[in-house]
Order: structure tokens, then sequence, then C-alpha cells
């Protein structure tokens, strides 16, 4: 029987019990979460378009995020492992080089020196094509001997640099030839890099949670009436607002899932030639993918951001809609 | 079950929709509200479902004084009542099934009470087999069932309806009627606006009438009514 039933004279409101309403609590959720989908689906170009917009948004800082980390592991090892050279006075005998080579192969922060002599750089340069005639025109060797050292992996520029300029003032040396300036250049463009990143995640998160909360907003504007109805039949806020905050999820969710694909696209993409370049410089340098908790962040900073824009939108829109 | 004390409504922009009303219904009563349009009926019921508050006076629904029911408790205090629409307010993209399972929804019901009342109550206003169709497929008449269904399903000892045959053919009418008569035997209070003054006459219980606002007459409480 639909209509309450007299039990003493009295009317009985059944109502649920705190078990059925526990029960009934996390069964609307789970109801809402695929009715929030479902409703996505029945408008799937406007819902793609909006999602392709978050992805896309999503995508970008995420993808430079990738390349600024790259871009700090192929240069931390630049800065210490990079090889100076020591370029003794011309005229200074080979033995005073090997004397130099034993020295500095005492030193704590050298981990190798090489002594390439006068006749072997000559020889080295020769075999560059069109060196060799004008090296031929030349009746003295011109070259002096070098040194060639190696600190010890791990050591900051400053201590590379310190370490140079004890070199230099030896006697018998010329020139101290370290080339970290440019180095340090790409650091700090990196690192400049970094923060724009950062400032642009910013701009873009903001700009999800523009665009879930405005299509939240139309969504709730389309409906309207069954706003009306529900709140009519005693439909509390948290129960009228539910639905719209799971659709705010889905498509943060969906359009993160996007902007995973479209990072794994352009890494793909990239990957063949980053390759091909690496090995031209001889290193084995690999793209390193944003990994499982990049892309973990990603889902999740979708559905965040999707959750926070519909969140906004209902606050603002729900409450002005009474029935009249 | 519903008490007016001195009331008055007037809406911004508009003039006075109601004035100094006093009156009572008692639980288990079936009343109808009478007047011409405009007369303040539909205004009288927004009252009663907080639709509206009023601007004098005070209105008591279900012994709940409604002027001490913040914004926030409607919803708790509209689940205490039924509600009808001439235009049924059903939600076109629901099963008449789902329509009629709303309030329970609402209410935090387990699927298994859902489906058994929402059958029940489909049962009672002769719907039981068109559950599974869409409200735009059926009849007037039997989307305005639909409506009564839903406004029942939860049960609650009131159900107060705004013009409920207005879109419906005599016959129609009248047996939307004779279903309200089967709730009122089963304790329900009523209290349906209408202007269609045969049938109200025809079914002799009491009337309120009102006109431009102000009660013009009632027959009292009917004792084989309730
Ligand atoms: N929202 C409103 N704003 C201003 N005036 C209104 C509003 N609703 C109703 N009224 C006025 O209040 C009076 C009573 O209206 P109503 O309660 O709808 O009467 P009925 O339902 O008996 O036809 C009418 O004069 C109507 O114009
Ligand atoms: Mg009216």
């Amino acid at each position: 029987m639909a209509a309450p039933e007299r039990r003493g004279g009295e009317l009985r409101r059944g109502g649920p019990g705190p078990l059925a309403r526990v029960r009934g609590y996390f069964r609307l959720h789970a109801q809402n979460l695929l009715g929030s989908l479902g409703r996505l689906a029945r408008q799937p170009l406007a819902s793609l378009l909006t999602v392709a917009v978050i992805g896309i948004a999503m995508a970008l800082p995420a993808g430079l995020d990738v390349l600024v980390t790259n871009a700090r592991a192929l240069s931390a090892g630049w800065a210490s492992a990079v090889d100076f050279s020591v370029y003794l006075e011309p005229g200074q005998p080979l033995a005073r080089a090997e004397t130099l080579a034993a020295e500095a192969r005492g030193h704590a922060d050298v981990v190798a020196v090489e002594v390439i002599s006068a006749d072997e750089a000559l020889a080295q340069l020769s075999q560059f094509t069109g060196m060799q005639a004008a090296l031929e025109a030349l009746s003295d060797n011109p070259l002096p001997h070098t040194l060639v050292v190696r600190p010890r992996p791990g050591l900051s520029a400053e201590a590379v640099g310190r370490l140079a300029d004890g070199f230099e003032t030896l006697e018998g040396i010329d020139l101290v030839q370290l080339d970290t300036a440019w180095v340090e250049r790409f650091l700090a463009i990196v690192d400049i890099a970094r923060r724009a990143s950062g400032i642009i995640l910013l701009l873009l998160g903001f700009a999800v949670v523009v665009i879930v909360g405005n299509t939240i907003r139309l969504d709730i504007e389309n409906r309207r009436s069954e706003i009306e109805v529900m709140k009519l039949i005693g439909g509390s806020d948290g129960f009228i607002r539910r639905p719209f905050l799971y659709g705010g999820l889905w498509y943060g969710v969906i359009g993160g899932l996007l902007a995973v694909v479209f990072n794994a696209s352009a890494l793909l993409a990239l990957a063949g030639p980053v390759q091909r370049l690496a090995g031209l410089y001889g290193t084995d340098f690999a793209l390193q993918g944003p990994g499982l908790s990049g892309l973990g962040m990603l889902v999740g900073g979708g559905a965040l951001l999707g959750w926070l824009g519909a969140w906004v939108a209902t606050s603002r829109h729900l409450r002005d809609i009474e029935p009249t | 079950m519903i008490r007016f004390e001195a009331v008055g409504k007037r809406y911004s922009g508009g003039g006075e929709a109601l004035a100094t009303l006093d009156f009572e219904i008692a639980a288990g009563e079936f009343v109808f509200l009478t007047g011409p349009s405009g007369a303040g009926k539909s205004t009288l019921l927004k009252l009663v479902a907080l639709i509206e508050r009023p601007s004098r006076g005070q209105v008591v629904v279900n012994g709940q004084n409604t002027r001490k029911v913040a914004r926030r408790r409607i919803p708790q205090f509209r689940r205490g009542l039924g509600m009808v629409f001439q235009d049924h307010k059903l939600l076109a993209d629901r099963s008449v099934f789902d329509n009629v399972a709303l309030p329970l929804l609402i209410a935090g019901f387990a699927e298994r009470d859902i489906n058994r009342r929402v059958r029940a109550a489909l049962d009672l206003v002769g719907l039981a087999d068109k559950a599974p169709r869409l409200p735009l497929t059926l009849s007037t008449g039997e989307q305005q069932r639909v409506g009564i269904a839903r406004a029942v399903v939860s049960k609650p000892p009131l159900l107060i309806a705004d013009e409920p045959t207005g879109n419906l053919d005599p016959a129609l009418s009248l047996e939307i009627m004779r279903l309200f008569e089967r709730f009122n035997e089963l304790g329900v209070t009523l209290l349906i606006a209408t202007h269609d003054i045969d049938l109200v006459t025809r079914l002799g219980h009491r009337r309120v009438e009102l006109v431009e606002g102000r009660l013009v007459g009632d027959t009292g409480r009917r004792h084989g009514s309730a």
C-alpha cells in the first residue's frame, strides 16, 4: 500500500532505517557517478569539445614539465663532468707536461689526466679534411703540449672552476680552457622554463576550473525545470548538486586522460629524433616520460580541478533556482 | 494539520494576493479550495508548501510554524507533504518508475524498499503496467496519475493539489477525485484547489471559498469525510 497505514489511530510515516540510509547514500553516489557519465555520453560532441579543451590545457604545462625534467637530467652531469684543457707554454718540454700530469693525478678532485703531446695534437688535427694542406705549409708544429683533466663527477661547478684556476697559476702553464659558461647559461634557461611552467600550470589550472564551471553552468540552465521539480519534492541542495559535481569530476578525469594521450603522442614523436641527436653526440640519452606518478597527477589533478569548477558553478547558480 | 492565523500575502510588485486569512484544517479532512481565477488559491497552497512565505501572520503545517523553518530545512519540510500539480511536473527523460521513485531516492530509502513502494503506488493509481514507459508516451490523465503516485509514494500525511483536474475531461476528473477519496479513507489529509464547481458540489466535501484573497465561504468539517 502506498498510502499511510493506520496504526493505533496514528499515521505511520515509514522512513528508512539508519543502515538503509547509509547503504542508500553509497548507492546514490554510485548512481550519480554513472548517471553523470551517461549524461556526458548523451551529448558526445559538446562533451568531447569541453574535454578536448581541458586535455590541451592540462597537456601544455605537463609537457613543459617533461621537457624541463629532461633538460635538467641531460645537463645535470655537464657542469662537473666537463673536462678542461690545460695548455703548456710553447717551448715547454714534454717531460714538464708529464710531471704536471703526475702531480694532478694525485689531486683528490681529479679522476684522470691525459697528456696530449704537440705531435699527437697535430696528428689529430690533420685528420680533419681540409686541414692537411694548411698544416703542411707550416714549418714548425705550432701546437703546445696539452693536459686534458677530468674532474671528479659530482663536483659543483664552482669547485671545478677553482680546480681550473689552480692549474692556471702553475709554472709553465699558458692557458686553462674551461668552457662551462654555456652550461650555466643553459641551466639558467632551464630554470626560467621551470618557473614558467609553474606559472602556466597555475593559469591553465584556473582555466580548467573556469571551463568546467561554465559548462556546468550551462548544464544547470538547461535542466532548470528538472531542478525546480527536485526542489519541490524535497530534494536537498546536496542531492541536487551531486550529479553536477560528478559531471565536473568526469570532465576533469577524462580531460586528464586526454592530456596523458596528448603527451604520450608527443613523446613518442620526439623519441626517435632525440635518440638520433644523442647518438650524434655519442651519448645514450633517451627522453624520460612523466612516469606513472606524472600520469596519476594529470588524472588526479583533472579530477580535482573539474570538481572544483563544478563546485563553484553549483554554489553560484543552484541557489538561484527556486520553484514558483 | 493546517492552520492559518491572520495570514496576509503581498507579492513584491503585485497587489494583495491574500488578506487576513484565518482557518484550520484538521488531520484526516478532505477540503476543496475554490474561487475564481486570481482569488489566491495557488498562493495559499504555496504558503503551505513553503514555496512562498506569508507577509503577515502564521502558517502552521503538520505542527510546524513555517516561519521557523529555515531555508536549509525546507527540503526536509517538503518531504512531509505530497504535492500534485496541474502540469504534473514529471521529469521527461526518466521512466514512470524512476519519476515515482524520486522522493524515495531523495529520502535515502534502500533499493528493495523503493521497488516495493513504487510498485504499490503505481498499483494504487492503476499504472502498474506502465512503469518502464516515458511520461510523454502516456495520456494526460495517466501522466496526472503518475504525478499522484509520486506524491503519495513516501506516504505523507498531507496531500495538496493545485487544479489537479484542470486539463482533464469530466470523466477523468471524477476518476482522479475518486483516487483522492481513497487516500482520504486511508487517513491522508487533502487540500485540493479547483474551480470545477460541479465536481465539488457532487462530491460534497468541505469547501473553502476565496474571492480576491478573502475567505468568503466555508462549509465546515464534514464528519463523513474523514
Ligand atoms: N509571483 C507573483 N508575483 C506577483 N503577483 C502574483 C504572483 N503570483 C500571483 N500573483 C497575484 O496574486 C493573486 C492571486 O493569484 P493566485 O494565487 O495564482 O490565484 P489563483 O490560483 O486562485 O488563480 C493574483 O492577483 C495574481 O496576479
Ligand atoms: Mg492558481
